[in-house]
């Protein structure tokens, strides 16, 4: 009789992927492969956190994350609430940290956050007894994010290993590019970022990855196109002219793809601005864009994330317990 | 302790000379009344104290002090600053402008030196803001100020961003002969910065400040300096390219000095680790280059002060994101320790550690203390050079506990701080007390 090897997640909340072995990550991913088949099912439902409790806490505006932790915590069963921050709170004058010990005598178990400010989902997670999951810190870290965009190109291609991912746009502003630099680098696969300068990080250089500034330089040979969300605001002038010639250099066209010498897959984390970092005939080609699927993907990794965190919480049993 | 009293047995050191070797001092009525190498003579009635062989030099003269009053006195009152400085061996503090509301006209000068002379247990000298509410639009009332005892004319935080009101300031000033302060930051390229513009950062996901807007407000601020005339301040420094400007300006004979915090000289961007807030400084923690760009420019004497940078911040203020807490760190209880512990580390000397503290600030803003010499004030400090100590958080004096150095190791600790011949602070009898 041999014994099942069974990985032992090393962190108690999931606040980026720096930290994460390879193990982790990939302990994360073959679950998530068994979420998307429930999902797919037509029975939906697992018990598996029955009477477990998950604030999604958003202090700034999201929709499709929210949405997808909601989702993902309600198919395993957990009890959900969303609370919607945003500025009333803030305004009012209650620190993050008063928010964090308010909440945490609620007694939740998951606590899914996310911040405007870098580091900040990191300060609340000391301050909780409960699992906490990063759903985005600034332009810090949105580790589920990458974790989906992973499983997706893992399912597409088999394996990520020696794949080359081209990440383009904002990447100064982008925490979607820092959590998928670090873990497709993990699982083996080679960065490129390509941006106009005035939106590559400081250092970005140092990061492993290949520096373009040219959109066409930076899509030969690669296998995989990701494209950031390019916010409205960067766009007036203080980073870029315009949208029209932020589109024309860097925007992703079918031009462009038919130019490179292989076929390219396509990816984006939404929500897109058609025609300002990509073109509708690209993102709405099925043969060629993943980005429907890496949706689908993102409550299957979320239900592993929540799944692994609560089965961990076992071995870190909380601080106030009675 | 008796009006007089000598002091056998110490390492004299005096910074205006450069002189380190074991000797003796003298005090009658609050004035150093002699000094020598070797054995003390035998003086009649004076009591003796034996130091055995700690050094003994100039108090310490700090140029940047935040305190919270008036207006933020749950901050740092006059005398909570004052009672942190004793314990850190400064017995001289300018305070900065940089309160609510903002030092900008006599009666507020006035009501300093009041609370100072009235709660302050260290010598406190005040410094006014250059331009009216510090907003640098309009020049303050320099000469009324001076009058009134404003010793440097400081604008707190920020540059004079327009360089026509700068070069007024700075010509109105020298009628008055009055020392000016400007950081050396320019406004726009700092703006929603908050860490070194470097890879660290970048990685962490925050705002750079670029080393670039310290070199073009050294530059621009230098040149005007050169133009204007005048004693200019370009207060804290924290990059080799910044340094790199002021030594062109320099030698080019512009009228200006330079300072920097002595947590720059001790720390690098590295110390922010996982959003520390209380790292978060401003100017920003840079490389390690950068560092030991600055601990050389101590040595040489290209920067000419060096400074607490004191500016307590409370939890409420610190306990946040990264960006959204407020930058500054309390400094007066470590700055000796930081300079101790770059003696030891072979970086200087003592007497070079001590002369941007001591000779060095008294002669810019032209005091007679920060000197071992006859007839000068008895602001003495005993400092125990090889005391190897760790800095708590919750033993530090001040009110506000905001230190980046939180279970730090320091070299050399102040034993005793002793202020017109009155200790103030004394290690030894704190201890048995």
């Amino acid at each position: 009789m041999t014994e099942e090897y069974v990985h032992v997640f090393s962190q108690r909340h999931l606040l980026g992927i720096e930290g994460l072995n390879r193990l982790d990550a990939e302990a994360i991913l073959d679950l998530a492969e068994d979420y998307v088949a429930l999902s797919r099912g037509r029975e939906k439902k697992s018990a598996l956190l029955k009477g477990r409790t998950q604030i999604n806490l958003f202090f700034e505006p999201s929709t499709r994350t929210q949405s997808s932790f909601e989702i993902a915590g309600k198919r395993l069963g957990a009890d959900v609430m969303n609370m919607s921050v945003s500025s009333s709170s803030v305004s009012k004058g209650e620190t993050l940290l008063d928010t964090a010990a308010t909440l945490n005598a609620m007694r939740p178990d998951l606590l899914i956050v996310r911040h405007s400010a870098s580091g900040a989902v990191k300060l609340l997670s000391r301050k909780v007894d409960g699992a906490v999951v990063n759903a985005g810190d600034g332009n810090h870290e949105h580790p589920t994010q990458a974790l989906l965009d992973a499983l997706t190109l893992r399912r597409r291609l088999g394996s990520l290993e020696g794949c080359t991912v081209a990440i383009c746009g904002d990447i100064l502003h982008s925490r979607v590019a820092r959590s998928n630099a670090i873990l497709l680098q993990l699982l083996g696969a080679q960065v490129r970022f390509i941006a106009p300068p005035t939106l590559l990080p400081t250092g970005v250089r140092d990061w492993g990855g290949e520096v373009f500034t040219s959109m066409d330089e930076g899509l030969k040979g690669a296998d995989v196109v990701m494209m950031l969300r390019l916010q409205r605001e960067r766009m007036d002038g203080a980073f870029l002219p315009s949208t029209r010639e932020f589109f024309r250099f860097y925007g992703l066209t079918p031009e462009r793809l038919h130019a490179c010498d292989k076929d390219v897959l396509v990816m984006h984390p939404g929500p897109m601005n058609r025609g300002v970092e990509i073109d509708s005939a690209v993102a709405d080609d099925p043969d060629i864009s993943l980005i429907n699927e890496q949706v689908e993907m993102g409550v299957a990794v979320r239900m592993a994330v929540l799944d692994i965190l609560s089965r961990a919480q076992s071995n870190h049993p909380p601080r106030g317990g009675l | 302790m008796s009006a007089s009293f000598l002091i056998t047995d110490v390492r004299l050191i005096d910074p205006a000379r450069g002189t380190d070797a074991p000797g003796w001092l003298s005090v009658e009525a609050g004035k150093i009344s002699g000094f020598g190498e070797g054995d003390a003579p035998d003086a009649e009635g004076a009591a003796r104290i034996n130091a055995h062989g700690l050094i003994l030099a100039p108090g310490l003269i700090d140029l940047r002090v935040r305190t919270g009053e008036p207006g933020a006195e749950h901050k740092e009152t006059l005398a909570s600053a004052s009672a942190a400085a004793a314990v850190g061996g400064v017995t001289t503090m300018v305070v900065s402008p940089l309160t609510d509301p903002v030092i900008d006209t006599p009666a507020l000068i006035d009501f300093i030196m009041r609370r100072a002379r009235d709660t302050a247990s260290v010598r406190v000298l005040p410094a006014a803001a250059l331009t009216r509410g510090l907003a640098g639009e309009a020049m303050s009332e320099i000469g009324l100020l001076k009058e009134a005892g404003a010793v440097l004319f400081s604008n707190g935080h920020h540059p004079v961003a327009d360089a026509r009101m700068m070069r007024r300031a700075l010509t109105y000033a020298q009628t008055f002969n009055a020392p000016c302060a400007v950081r050396a930051e320019d406004a726009a390229l700092s703006a929603g910065g908050v860490a070194h513009d470097g890879e660290f950062a970048g990685r962490l996901g925050l705002a750079g400040v670029p080393a670039l807007a310290e070199t073009i407000q050294i530059a621009r601020d230098s040149l005007i300096a050169e133009d204007a005339g005048g004693r200019l301040l370009l207060d804290l420094i924290s990059s080799r390219a910044g340094l790199e400007a002021l030594a062109l300006a320099k030698s080019r004979g512009a009228p200006v000095t330079a300072s920097v915090a002595a947590a720059n000289l001790a720390l690098n961007e590295l110390d922010v680790g996982d959003y520390r807030t209380f790292a978060r400084l401003s100017p920003p923690l840079r490389s390690e280059d950068d560092r030991m760009a600055l601990v050389d420019a101590v040595r040489t004497g290209l920067i000419d002060f060096v400074t607490s940078a004191h500016d307590p911040q409370p939890p409420e203020d610190k306990r946040l994101p990264f960006a959204e807490a407020k930058p500054g760190a309390v400094g007066l209880e470590t700055l000796l320790g930081v300079m101790g512990s770059l003696v030891a580390d072979g970086h200087m000397t003592w007497a070079e550690a001590l002369r941007p503290l001591t000779s060095a600030p008294a002669s810019f803003l032209g005091l007679a203390q920060g000197r071992i010499a006859e007839g000068a004030p008895a602001d003495l400090i005993l400092i125990d050079p090889d005391a190897p100590w760790v800095c708590r958080e919750d033993e530090l004096v001040s009110r506000s506990k905001n230190t980046p150095f939180d279970a730090r190791r320091f070299t050399g600790r102040v034993a005793t701080t002793i202020i017109g011949g009155r200790i103030v602070h004394d290690v030894r009898r704190e201890r048995a007390a």
